[in-house]
């Protein structure tokens, strides 16, 4: 036998949080990360581009816990300011994409017709090449560097959220609850505001800590090519590509930026997926 | 119970299920009796066990989940038989079908493959012998063009041909057991009727036993030579199905057959069941029945009544059994 | 519609893609800073030189009629010829987008192998140390950055161990698959970890669908019923995944071959941006487009074809 409900307006779903373990893990090392970035001057022992000529090259050790690159820089300072830089780059390579792109899939997803059609030539032409390429195209035109770069990735990324954001939304659009709102004469601003968008946004919210583990990625990737952040600035990734030809003899350069950067992306990962297992609605 | 050997000899199935939020004892205490080609119904509601009972049989819990007691079939206990025998046993001497068949049937494989695995594993057989034999089950079934339908897909079978399908699945190695979960609940009645037939003129024409799980006394009336029922994983009752519904001798029966209409008795109102189904986790002490029971006094809450034979192949779990109204005459 | 139909109006679908992806480029690329006579001859030159050799790259005439001439001769097959190194841009993608390819297709086989079994054991022993070591094992993968990996297994077992060589390509088929080995392996191995945990997930879901259970209770062996009725239902997905996937590994294949000195498309791509090259930027730009439009065409053909509940429309 079944009773017949009135659907009730739905707010954003409120889940009793109990955090599993990697969660927790990853927001530990996260919230180091962004203590180093806060505060590098505290943290390390040197500045990051202090040279030392008389201590070149030199292995790690009590006084150099990372080792020295070719100007006697110490490489543990040089990874505690980068988290700065890398920081940066994982907010600003996803925050204009995130937001603007939340807005968009909704507003598209919501309101259809014309305005998805053009949205779905933008994602094929988007969609058939690969990510990397584009950036790097849009880079050489704007010229290497961090703000480049972010307006780079900005300009095409956002189009992932947008797409993740659409779907949801169109899910959301055809549910009862808004049915009940438009015979309530709800206004169409109200009814995406205070209903839909609480319920799409979960998913973009999830997709963003991905994003930003693939944010650094990609940054630190530009870095080691070249194309993004440029040295002597203390980025990870150039950090990589500084040290790539001393690997055989001095493998301390590089290895432990790119150690960093790993765990850094792991972090995010974690939480990422740790907040994707709180916000799933119970199956 | 008959003179002759029975086929299948359960005692004392035990099926618990170890959760994180506690141990979850589904089967207690079954045991049973399977007549040569008889077919025996199991009833009770949602919950109480029905279906664990029939997978236990043929052992498709994984461990953790404990199966403890015995099935003897052929001479042999399966619950302690290897692996080898019981994937001999299973599909081999004992098949199963189950409820909803879309969901049974593998969706990207052919009705056809699913048929020839079977035959491959059971009987060896493959190429065109196995297309061969695998069509003539279709037609037994009753699934028209029996040919063409083999390259089918389930999505493209409608659901009572889906269910006949499945039949013939289970029947590709000429089992002598079937064991049917519900097989008809998800069908419409007028499919209903007809899957019953074919289970019917399937066990006089191949001459198999069948165990029925269902929750619809319609089902059992119209089905079953005896029929045993299950309340919070006990068998409460078992009778042969004409004595059961004459004569019921356990409440919850009695229960049951007042809260189904009875095609053709005087106009009397249809009285359910109050209540819920109690929690496995929590029974309480006592018959497990008692709260919702009309007929309970203080005895029924001190002690889990066994189940004995009241009367000539008919035994209740009941200490109130002698005081239970006959119902209306049935239609017979 | 049958499958023949769908292809063709899938192709015929791309076709106005590709004309706006040609029309954007065409304009991105003269968006690119400096010319390309000035990027030829250097800085130093008198204007008629710059003139002269403008008038002879065709660069001189109105941008309308520089995009109808383009346009046309890619209708005919014709990319123009890379302003750097003189030769057919078409030549130069014939000789290198197939060892991309390659590189892309052997990274997605390390991948498979690698992702395919550490699913099936991780899921079948969920919950056990087996499945938390693989899982962990993957995730580094998916956070471990492709330039990095490359640069350490190329000095690891390429310049220390030498085991592999330390870059380049063979000569042959054979040669290259020792050759590219290290690449395809530091390419692949984030795919690999996006491959398996879709995959464990997807192979959890499928065992507890009914028919597994019926497939069992059929008696059927165990490895029957892992390849026919798990596995054959829970790829679907992942087979999905990894046609999706290959656009990536192709942008990913631009470090490999920068850490590695391959000359495929992706270095001559960057190289090309910064020599101003714009024939071979604009015959590279199509050439990624139809590659990888085609790269999806195929993954929802497969898709049809591996679940028979697909309706083509």
């Amino acid at each position: 036998m079944t009773t017949t409900t009135v659907p009730r307006l739905r707010r954003a779903r409120r889940v009793v949080p109990r955090p599993k373990p990697t969660l927790v893990i990853g927001g530990l090392l996260l919230l180091g990360f962004v203590t180093m970035a806060i505060i590098p001057g505290a943290i390390a022992p040197y500045g990051p581009n202090d040279f030392d000529y008389g201590a070149i090259l030199q292995a790690p050790s009590a006084a150099h816990p990372f080792g020295t690159d070719n100007f006697g820089r110490d490489v543990l300072s040089r990874v505690i300011w980068g988290a700065r830089i890398d920081m940066q780059i994982a907010l600003f390579t996803t925050l204009f994409p995130f937001l603007f792109g939340t807005f968009a899939g909704v507003v598209t997803g919501y309101y259809g017709r014309w305005l998805d059609a053009i949205f779905g030539r933008i994602v094929d032409v988007v969609m058939v090449f690969p990510f990397l390429i584009l950036v790097i195209a849009i880079v050489a035109i704007l010229g290497p560097g961090l703000s480049n770069m972010y307006i780079a990735v900005s300009s095409v990324g956002w189009v992932y959220y947008a797409r993740l954001v659409r779907g949801e939304t169109i899910v959301q659009k055809n549910a009862e609850y808004v049915q009940a709102g438009k015979v309530m004469g709800y206004s169409p601003s109200r009814i995406i505001a205070r209903h839909v968008f609480p319920n799409v946004v979960t998913p973009a919210i999830v997709y963003l800590m991905t994003d930003m583990s693939l944010g650094i990625l990609l940054g630190a990737s530009l870095g080691y090519l070249g194309l993004g952040a440029q040295p002597p600035t203390a980025e990870w990734g150039v950090m990589v590509a500084d040290g790539k030809n001393f690997m055989t003899t001095a493998w301390w350069i590089s290895t432990f930026p790119g150690l960093v950067l790993t765990l850094a992306g792991i972090s995010f990962s974690l939480v990422g997926d740790g907040l994707a297992d709180l916000l799933r609605p119970k199956s | 119970m008959s003179a002759e050997q029975p086929m299948l000899s359960v005692r004392d199935l035990n099926t618990v299920f170890p959760g994180e939020r506690g141990r979850l004892h589904v089967v207690r205490d079954v045991s049973f009796d399977l007549a040569p080609g008889e077919v025996l119904g199991i009833v009770g509601e949602s919950g109480s066990g029905k279906s664990v009972t029939l997978r236990s049989l043929v052992r498709l819990y994984r461990p953790p989940t404990e199966i403890t007691g015995s099935v003897i079939w052929q001479g042999q206990d399966l619950l302690s038989v290897g692996d080898a025998r019981m994937q001999d046993v299973r599909g081999g001497e004992i098949s199963m079908i189950f409820q909803e068949p879309m969901t049974a049937l593998n969706p990207v494989l052919s009705i056809g493959k699913q048929i020839r695995e079977s035959l491959a594993e059971h009987e060896g057989i493959g190429g065109r012998e196995a297309t061969e034999r695998a069509t003539e089950l279709l037609s037994l079934v009753g699934i028209p063009s029996p040919r063409e339908r083999l390259d089918g897909f389930p999505h493209e079978f409608s659901g009572g041909m889906r269910q006949r399908a499945m039949i013939a699945i289970a029947l590709a190695s000429s089992p002598q057991l079937l064991l049917a979960d519900e097989p008809t609940t998800a069908l419409d009645v007028t499919i209903q009727d007809q899957i019953l037939k074919l289970l019917l003129r399937l066990r006089d024409q191949l001459g198999m036993a069948v165990i029925l799980v269902t929750h619809d006394l319609g089902v059992v009336a119209q089905t079953c030579d005896r029929v045993a029922v299950m309340y919070a994983g006990r068998l409460v009752e078992t009778a042969p199905v004409r004595e059961l519904f004459r004569n019921p001798k356990h409440a919850y029966t009695v229960g049951l057959r007042r809260s189904v209409p009875d095609g053709g008795a005087a106009r009397t109102p249809l009285a359910p069941i109050g209540g819920a189904p109690p929690d496995l986790r929590s029974l309480p002490p006592g018959c497990p029945f008692a709260p919702r029971c009309s007929f309970e006094i203080p005895a029924c809450h001190e002690a889990e009544p066994p189940l004995v034979e009241v009367a000539p192949g008919h035994a209740s779990a009941c200490i109130r059994h002698d005081v239970l109204p006959a119902p209306q005459k049935e239609r017979s | 519609m049958n499958r023949w139909q769908y292809v063709l109006a899938r192709l015929l679908q791309m076709i106005p893609t590709l004309l706006v992806i040609l029309v954007l480029v065409f304009f991105m690329v003269r968006l690119l800073p400096g010319d390309p006579a000035t990027a030829i001859l250097g800085d130093r030159v008198t204007d008629e030189a710059v003139e002269r050799l403008n008038r002879q790259l065709g660069l001189d005439r109105p941008i309308p009629v520089q995009l109808a001439i383009f346009m046309r001769n890619v209708a005919q097959g014709d990319l123009g010829t890379s302003i750097n190194l003189k030769v057919p841009v078409s030549r130069l993608i014939a000789e290198r987008l197939p060892i991309t390819m390659g590189l892309t297709l052997y990274a997605g086989l390390v991948a498979a192998l690698l992702a395919i079994p550490a699913a099936i054991v991780a899921a079948l022993k969920r919950g056990t140390w087996i499945d938390g070591t693989i899982r962990g094992f993957f995730q580094v993968g998916l956070s471990l950055p492709v330039f990095y990996v490359a640069l350490q297994l190329l000095t690891v077992f390429g310049a220390r161990l030498s085991w592999f060589p330390v870059g380049g390509i063979g000569s042959s088929f054979g040669e290259n698959i020792y050759y590219l080995f290290l690449p395809a392996l530091s390419l692949g191995f984030y795919l690999a970890a996006m491959l398996m945990r879709n995959l464990r997930a997807s192979i959890l879901e499928v065992l507890t669908a009914e028919y597994v259970d019926f497939a069992r209770s059929k008696g059927l062996q165990p490895r029957v019923v892992l390849a026919s009725h798990v596995l054959r239902n829970a790829m679907i997905g992942t087979v999905t995944l990894f046609g999706l996937s290959i656009g990536r590994l192709m942008g990913g294949a631009v470090i490999t071959e920068t850490v590695f000195a391959i000359p495929g498309v992706g270095r001559l791509m960057i190289d090309s941006i910064y020599g101003r090259d714009y024939s071979v930027v604009q015959g590279l730009t199509l050439s990624f487009a139809v590659v990888i439009s085609l790269v999806f065409l195929l993954t929802d053909l497969v898709y049809t074809v591996l679940d028979p509940r697909t309706k083509m429309a």
